[in-house]
This record gives structure tokens, C-alpha cells and sequence, in this order.
């Protein structure tokens, strides 16, 4: 994509993409901007990688004998897509790509308080990939995303140390990250953005950089524990050393739970965005959806035993965790309302970052109502580890995460590349990412219920037909995912060159050039109204 | 539409088979959960079409008049939420609270797990392997071990599941309630071969349960094979019956407290037997010394299980 990026355009006016050309310009970069490029690139890369995989798998489920590798190679399949999807995709998307776009832009400043932590945290990032795809490629790791113990620490004879790495290392860069993020939010605000004026993008970022700075350091110590056993055969998490095996699942939940709300909160900012915008409203109850994003990243960290209520924990924990699991589900349902009332007398658009938006609520209200399931103590002793919860948490973290990250692409890309997609292709691709997800994932509820257990590399036939069915919905959603890498290439060279604000919406970074100059303002914008300032009085009071 | 329907889910139930005294009750939560779920989706689904196409947007400088939001709504849709959860948290909790201990009386069957096979050891002596006979109307506890990783024993259609650890005894159990062969899966990720580590619990007639127990290879019952190797590994040296040995007596302790050196009191159930042949040092008996070696390694899961199985029922005999 660097090519059409880097050739200069005659007459176009100085932005920060043609700012400087070469190589060195990117990789030495301190641009808020230019940095969250190089993230964009990184983890396209990583999704196509981990795409593979999930093609591969559907296709080895197609047959009840698995039609394609032996188990153990579909085990290595099944845990680099976790791995890769959720550490070196999902978890840096959003903030990194978008939130290092957007939150200088959003606040009204020059670039993040940290320029050289920012670029920092991309070259960790990359070091912790080039691990996790060393150790991909030097025979793979077979201990699922999740890599319980004992058999991740003293059984299993794959690359597991190698990933391991990757993952740890990989966490600073989210640290850094939520740090930037944290600091520019609270010291580098315009003159007159008040917290309360602030768009819910910025308080979606400031409560996901919350959990990345308070969990990820947990997760870098579960890690290195795991990585002491593994090596040196401390007895940590594994009994014949005197270990305790469920140890690991509660250091590793506290924070892998936390981290679902790391991809789901970042896109529910974008969302919020998106919905104001092509409803022309302000966000219904802004004040309840700005704290119930907060109320969602601190009741977060209290639920990881809910992964747990089949391993015998006590049975009071397992009802105090069921009990704080329900009650994190209801700022996620406020905000449902919320959105869905932003409509109510609007002036709606269909246009397609719209559309991926109103996607987004339909998937994540079924994902989010499918945890009650999970949530609820003897339900979930019948689905844990069954594909229900595979279907549950792609429809949260791909329905959901992916749904929004695609849909902020499409919302800013005009001001990411200054160039206009075809809306037209983006709206349908839009369908079909809808259509082909739900194909994709819904049968998984059903097998889930009839008892299909995840993780098998083959399975009793009477399940065939179910998965048939999800197999050929992936292909479905499979295309269109390259829909849009087609056409987003495509308007880089092009596409019709964007407006300062083609959509028409409020926030700082519409009143910058298209695309932004390295400096994001000439001079520093004050802000005099609260966010979505969409009513005709409110835009009249704007251009007096 | 119908035949379309027809087409598709000819021979695919949407339902697991309900064969154990609670998979009802556990169904009737799911339709309710269901039911919530599908009305919320259809609810969403349905106003956010409707405002599509009644707002939507007529000419390019619409700017309707902006609505702050609405605080009885806001508290409206904060209370529903939390008192549809509330129920569905009692509920369910409440049936997990009460399917969370065997019933007294049930029948107790020793399983251990290992990759990538589930072996299973009968009061009577009858072992087998990824399979489990059972008989109807019965309830029956499953006390289970892991050999290695973590495994996980899943009877969909007794909607029964519960992890098997190494190191520990957890135990899950069942009322069957229907005659056949069911599904027996490993429902933790366990290795290469975890998707094989699968097999079948047998429900049988209580007759013919006894017929299939008469027949075949007749095993030592596991208080017999505890005794055994109470004897040949040398526990009844130190252990004597009279309590004049350098170790405590067994008889009579198990289900019953103990104190120990520390002055703490435990009660001497499975998981503290257990830890006493493997880590004799981690609880001192009160007026014993810490001489005992450890029999870690030199004693397989399914021996400290018939070890078990045999104070148990010396427990039984003297303790009352």
C-alpha cells in the first residue's frame, strides 16, 4: 500500500502523507499519524495470517474425519489463529490504528504526549510478531490461545516458549499505548474541551487504556511464570512439581477477560461516532454511555471466574461470578438503548460506515445476550467448552470488534487517506460481511447446544451438516473481508480526492485538511460546544 | 418456506436428547434464557429497521433538533435489564446449588483420566475403558483423577460436565433416566488426540446392569485392592489397627476430623488422603512425628484411589 502513498501528488497541498518520502520517513517516524499507518499495515498483515488459519479449519471440519491435516496440525491451526487473531490483531486494532489516529486529532493537539513511546511501542509490537510467526513457522504451538496448564508447561513439545515470548512482549506495546493515550486525554485537551464535551470515542480509548495498563502487566506475569516452568520445571502451575494447575486459569483470565473489553469498547466508541454522525443527533444519554463504558472496564476485572465454573471451584465463588458476570451485562445493554434511541428522530444516512455500524449493534446485542447463557451457572455447566461459546465470543469479538473496526475505517478513511471509496461496494460488502458472519457463526450456537465440544480435529458425524453449514457461510464471510482490502487499495490511487469533511460531522478532526498536515492544526482549535453538535441551531452557533 | 426448513434440519435435532433427572430443568432455563434473547434481538432489530426508514434522512440539510436523553427511560431500561438478569441469576443459581452434591445413597464410581482414554473402576471390581455402564433410576457419583493434563468429563445429554484435574478429585454427578448408549466427550483441550478422547456411558436396565457386572472378567472391588496394596507397599507396618504404630491407625478416620501437630483440625476426606501419601509432611497427625515418606511416583492414581476406597471402608466398619 506504501507505493501510492509515497509518490508525490502534484499540486496536492503539504499533509502529513506527503510530507517526507522513503523509507526512513516511516520507520523513524514520530507522526501520530504515520505511526498508526504502520500499525494498519501490521495488523492487516496479521489478520490475512490469521484468516488462513480459520480457512483451513473450516475446511478440515467440513468432514467428520477432518478433511485436510492430522489433529495435531489442526491444533497448531486452531491456537495460531487464536494467538495471532487476538494478541497481534484484535487487541492492537482499534487503539492503535484509530485511537493513534484519532486521539491527538480528537483532543486538538499536535500528536500524543509520548511521540518516541508511540513509535516504541510499534517496533515491540513487531518483535513480539516476528516471535509468535518464528515459532509459526519452526513448528507451531499447540496449547490453544488459552495455553492452560499442566499441559502447556510440561506436555506439550511445540514452540510454546517461543510464543509465549511473542505475547509477553507484545503486552508492553499495549502498555505504552493505553500510557500515551492516558496522559494526552488528561494534559493535551483543546481550550474548552471540557471531560463532558469530549466525543465518546475519547472515553471509549480512556477506559480501554485503563485496562490495558492495569491487566496486561498481569498477563506478562503469567507468561513468565508459565515460560519458568516450561524451561526450568519450577514447580509453579503443574502438580507433579508441586504446582497448582488452576492457578494459571485464574492469573491468565484476570486478565484475558478484561482484555474482551479492550476489543469491544474501542469499537463501541466507534460506533458512537458513527451513529451520531449519520444520524445527525446527539448520542441519547451521552453522560450514561461515557460512564457505562467506565462501569464495563471496572466490573470487567471482576468476572474472570466465570471461565471457570466447571473446574470445580467452590460453589459460592461460582455465584458471586455468575452474580458480577450479570451485572456486567447491563451497562452493555444501556448502551444498546442508547444507540438504538440516537435514531429516534433523526435525520439517517445509509451510508456504508453506517451501515457497518447498525451491523455492529445487531451482532453484539446476539453476542451480548448469548453470554447469559454463559453467565447463568447451569446453563453454562451444559455449554462451557462446547462451540457455544466459540459462537458467543466471535459474535463479541468478530460481529462486534471487527464490525466496528471496519466501520471507523470506513468512517475516517477519508481523512486517514484523503481519497472517497466507492460507497456504493462498501455497503455491500457491508451486507455481505453480515450476511456471511451470521452463516458462519450461528449454526456454532446449535452445535454448541447439542453438545459439540471445541478444539476437535474430528467429531461424531451426526454434527456434519451443522458444520457444512458454517463452513460454507465462512467463505461467504471470507469474501467479503477482501472486498473492502480490494477497494480501500483501490482509492488510495483513484478514489475522488475527500473533502475536509465529506460527512458532514462534528468533532476536531473534520476541521483539519484531508488528510491532516503532520502538525494536525495550524493553530489549535477551542472548542465552544459539547460533542454532536448536529441540530440546526447548534451548527448555525458553529459558523457565526 | 416449510419444506425449506424441512429440507434443512431433516436429521438434525436442535436438541440434545434429555436422558438424566436434571437435563429438564436445565432445558427449561435455556428456552427461558432463549426466549429473553430472541425478544431483546427482535426488539432491537425491529426498532432500528423502523427508524431506518422513518427518519431517514429526506434532504442534505436536515439537522433535527437535538434530545439530551431522558432519565426516566434511562432508569427504565437500567431496571428491566437488571430484574430480567435477577431472575435468571436466581433460577439458575438455584439449580446449580441444588445439583451440586450427589444425593445420599448414590453409587460410587472411580474415574481417571488420562491422555487420551477415560478408565473407570466399579465399586464391584468391573474396569473399563471409555466406557461406563450404569444402571437406570440410579444416582451415581463420579469421583475423578487426572493422570497428566487437565480433562474435562461432558455428558451432553445428562447436560453434566465438570473438569478432571491432575492432582485433585473432582466429582460430578448423575441420574440416568433413559435406557442407551450416550456420548462421552473430553471437553478440555488436552493434547494431540483430544478430540478421540471420547466414549460412552451405557445405561442399562438395573437387571442387566447386574448381568453385565456377572459377566466378563471379574475385578478386585477396590477396597480389596486397597488392602492389597495397603499391605505389599508396607502401610501396615508404621499404620497398625490399634493406633500403636509410628503412624496414626486408619481406622475410623475417614469422614471424621482429625487434629494435627499445629493445633488445626481437618476432616480426613479424599483430597486429605491423598496429600498424606504423597506429601506426608504437609499435615503431622497431633502426637505423631514426620517420618513417612513420600509415595510420590511409585503409586499410579487408580492405587491411591483403591487406597482410598479402602480406608473409606474401614472408616465405615469401626468409626460409627
Amino acid at each position: 500500500m506504501s507505493t501510492a502513498l509515497l509518490e508525490p501528488r502534484v499540486h496536492a497541498p503539504r499533509n502529513y502523507l506527503n510530507a517526507e518520502y522513503g523509507w526512513k520517513s516511516w520507520l523513524f517516524t514520530l507522526d501520530h499519524k504515520r505511526i498508526a499507518l504502520l500499525y494498519m499495515v501490521s495488523i492487516t498483515f496479521f489478520f490475512i495470517i490469521g484468516g488462513f488459519f480459520a480457512v483451513l479449519m473450516r475446511i478440515q471440519l467440513i468432514s467428520p474425519q477432518g478433511a485436510i491435516v492430522q489433529p495435531e496440525t489442526y491444533n497448531k491451526l486452531f491456537t495460531l489463529h487464536g494467538v495471532i487473531m487476538i494478541f497481534f490483531f484484535l487487541i492492537p486494532s482499534i487503539p492503535a490504528v484509530l485511537g493513534n489516529f484519532l486521539v491527538p486529532l480528537m483532543v486538538g493537539a499536535r500528536d500524543l504526549a509520548f511521540p518516541k513511546l508511540n513509535l516504541l511501542s510499534w517496533y515491540i509490537y513487531i518483535v513480539g510478531g516476528l516471535f509468535t510467526l518464528y515459532s509459526a513457522i519452526a513448528g507451531g504451538v499447540d496449547t490453544g490461545w488459552t495455553f492452560y496448564t499442566p499441559y502447556s508447561s510440561t506436555y506439550s513439545n511445540t514452540q510454546v516458549t517461543a510464543v509465549a515470548i511473542g505475547v509477553f512482549i507484545t503486552g508492553f506495546s499495549s502498555i505504552l499505548t493505553g500510557l500515551n493515550f492516558i496522559v494526552t486525554i488528561h494534559k493535551m485537551r483543546a481550550p474548552g474541551l471540557t471531560w463532558f464535551r469530549m466525543p465518546l470515542f475519547l472515553w471509549a480509548m480512556y477506559a480501554t487504556s485503563i485496562i490495558m495498563i492495569l491487566g496486561t502487566p498481569v498477563l506478562a506475569i503469567t507468561i513468565f511464570l508459565l515460560a519458568l516452568e516450561h524451561l526450568f520445571h519450577v514447580g509453579i502451575f503443574s502438580p507433579a512439581l508441586g504446582g497448582d494447575p488452576l492457578l494459571f486459569q485464574h492469573l491468565f483470565w484476570f486478565y484475558s477477560h478484561p482484555a474482551v473489553y479492550i476489543m469491544i469498547l474501542p469499537a463501541m466508541g466507534v460506533v458512537s461516532e458513527i451513529i451520531a454522525c449519520f444520524a445527525r443527533k446527539r448520542i441519547f444519554g451521552y453522560k450514561v454511555v461515557c460512564f457505562s463504558s467506565v462501569a464495563i472496564a471496572v466490573l470487567g476485572f471482576l468476572v474472570w471466574g466465570h471461565h471457570m465454573f466447571v473446574t470445580g471451584q467452590s460453589v459460592y465463588a461460582g455465584l458471586i461470578f455468575s452474580l458480577l458476570s450479570f451485572l456486567v451485562a447491563i451497562p452493555s445493554a444501556i448502551k444498546v438503548f442508547n444507540w438504538t434511541s440516537t435514531l429516534y428522530k433523526g435525520s439517517i444516512s445509509y451510508d456504508a460506515p453506517m451501515l457497518y455500524a447498525l451491523g455492529f449493534i445487531g451482532l453484539f446485542t446476539m453476542g451480548g445476550l448469548t453470554g447469559m447463557f454463559l453467565a447463568s451457572l447451569a446453563t453454562d455447566v451444559h455449554l462451557n467448552g462446547t462451540y457455544f461459546i466459540v459462537a458467543h465470543f466471535h459474535y463479541i469479538m468478530v460481529g462486534g470488534a471487527v464490525m466496528g473496526y471496519l466501520g471507523g475505517l470506513h468512517f475516517w478513511w477519508p481523512k486517514i487517506s484523503g481519497r472517497l471509496y466507492p460507497n456504493g461496494w462498501a455497503a455491500f460488502a457491508a451486507v455481505i460481511i453480515f450476511i456471511g458472519f451470521n452463516l458462519t457463526f450461528f449454526p456454532q450456537f446449535v452445535l454448541g447446544y447439542l453438545g459439540m465440544p471445541r478444539r476437535y480435529a474430528f467429531y461424531p458425524a451426526e454434527f456434519q451438516v451443522l458444520n457444512v453449514m458454517s463452513s460454507a457461510g465462512a467463505s461467504v464471510l471470507g469474501v467479503g473481508y477482501l472486498i473492502p482490502l480490494i477497494y480501500f487499495i483501490w482509492s488510495m490511487r483513484y478514489g475522488p480526492v475527500a473533502s475536509a469533511n465529506p460527512w458532514g460531522a462534528t468533532g476536531l478532526e473534520w476541521q483539519t485538511s484531508s488528510p491532516p498536515p503532520t502538525e494536525n492544526f495550524t493553530e489549535i482549535p477551542v472548542v465552544t460546544q459539547e460533542a454532536y453538535a448536529y441540530s440546526a441551531e447548534e451548527q448555525e452557533a458553529k459558523s457565526v | 418456506m416449510r419444506f425449506l426448513a424441512s429440507f434443512l434440519f431433516q436429521g438434525i435435532p436442535l436438541q440434545p436428547e434429555q436422558a438424566s433427572t436434571i437435563a429438564q430443568s436445565v432445558d427449561h432455563l435455556y428456552y427461558f434464557i432463549t426466549l429473553v434473547t430472541l425478544f431483546f434481538t427482535f426488539l432491537i432489530f425491529a426498532l432500528i429497521f423502523y427508524f431506518m426508514i422513518k427518519y431517514r434522512r429526506r434532504s442534505p440539510d436536515e439537522h433535527p433538533k437535538a434530545i439530551e436523553g431522558s432519565l426516566p427511560l434511562e432508569i427504565l431500561w437500567t431496571a428491566i435489564p437488571t430484574l430480567i438478569v435477577a431472575v435468571i441469576f436466581v433460577w439458575s443459581a438455584s439449580l446449580y446449588f441444588q445439583n451440586s452434591v450427589a444425593p445420599p445413597g448414590s453409587m460410587e464410581i472411580y474415574v481417571t483420566g488420562k491422555q487420551w482414554m477415560w478408565k473407570v473402576e466399579h465399586p464391584e471390581g468391573q474396569r473399563e475403558i471409555n466406557e461406563l455402564h450404569v444402571p437406570l433410576g440410579r444416582p451415581v457419583k463420579l469421583t475423578m483423577t487426572s493422570e497428566d493434563v487437565i480433562h474435562d468429563f461432558f455428558v451432553p445429554a445428562f447436560r453434566v460436565k465438570k473438569d478432571v484435574l491432575p492432582g485433585r478429585y473432582t466429582s460430578l454427578w448423575f441420574e440416568p433416566t433413559k435406557v442407551g448408549t450416550f456420548h462421552l466427550f473430553c471437553a478440555q483441550y488436552c493434547g494431540a488426540f483430544h478430540a478421540g478422547m471420547i466414549g460412552s456411558v451405557v445405561v442399562m436396565e438395573p437387571d442387566e446392569y447386574e448381568r453385565w457386572l456377572g459377566g466378563g472378567v471379574q475385578g478386585e472391588s477396590p477396597e480389596a485392592a486397597g488392602e492389597r496394596i495397603f499391605k505389599e507397599t508396607g502401610c501396615a507396618t508404621c499404620h497398625l489397627a490399634d493406633g500403636t504404630g509410628p503412624g496414626p491407625s486408619i481406622s475410623g478416620v475417614y469422614g471424621h476430623s482429625v487434629r494435627l501437630n499445629n493445633g488445626q483440625t481437618v476432616t480426613a476426606d479424599d483430597a486429605y488422603i491423598r496429600e498424606s501419601i504423597l506429601s506426608p509432611a504437609a499435615k503431622i497427625v497431633e502426637h505423631y512425628q514426620p517420618i513417612m515418606p513420600s509415595f510420590q511416583g511409585q503409586l499410579s492414581e487408580e492405587q491411591i484411589l483403591d487406597l482410598i476406597a479402602y480406608i473409606r471402608s474401614v472408616g465405615n466398619e469401626n468409626g460409627k
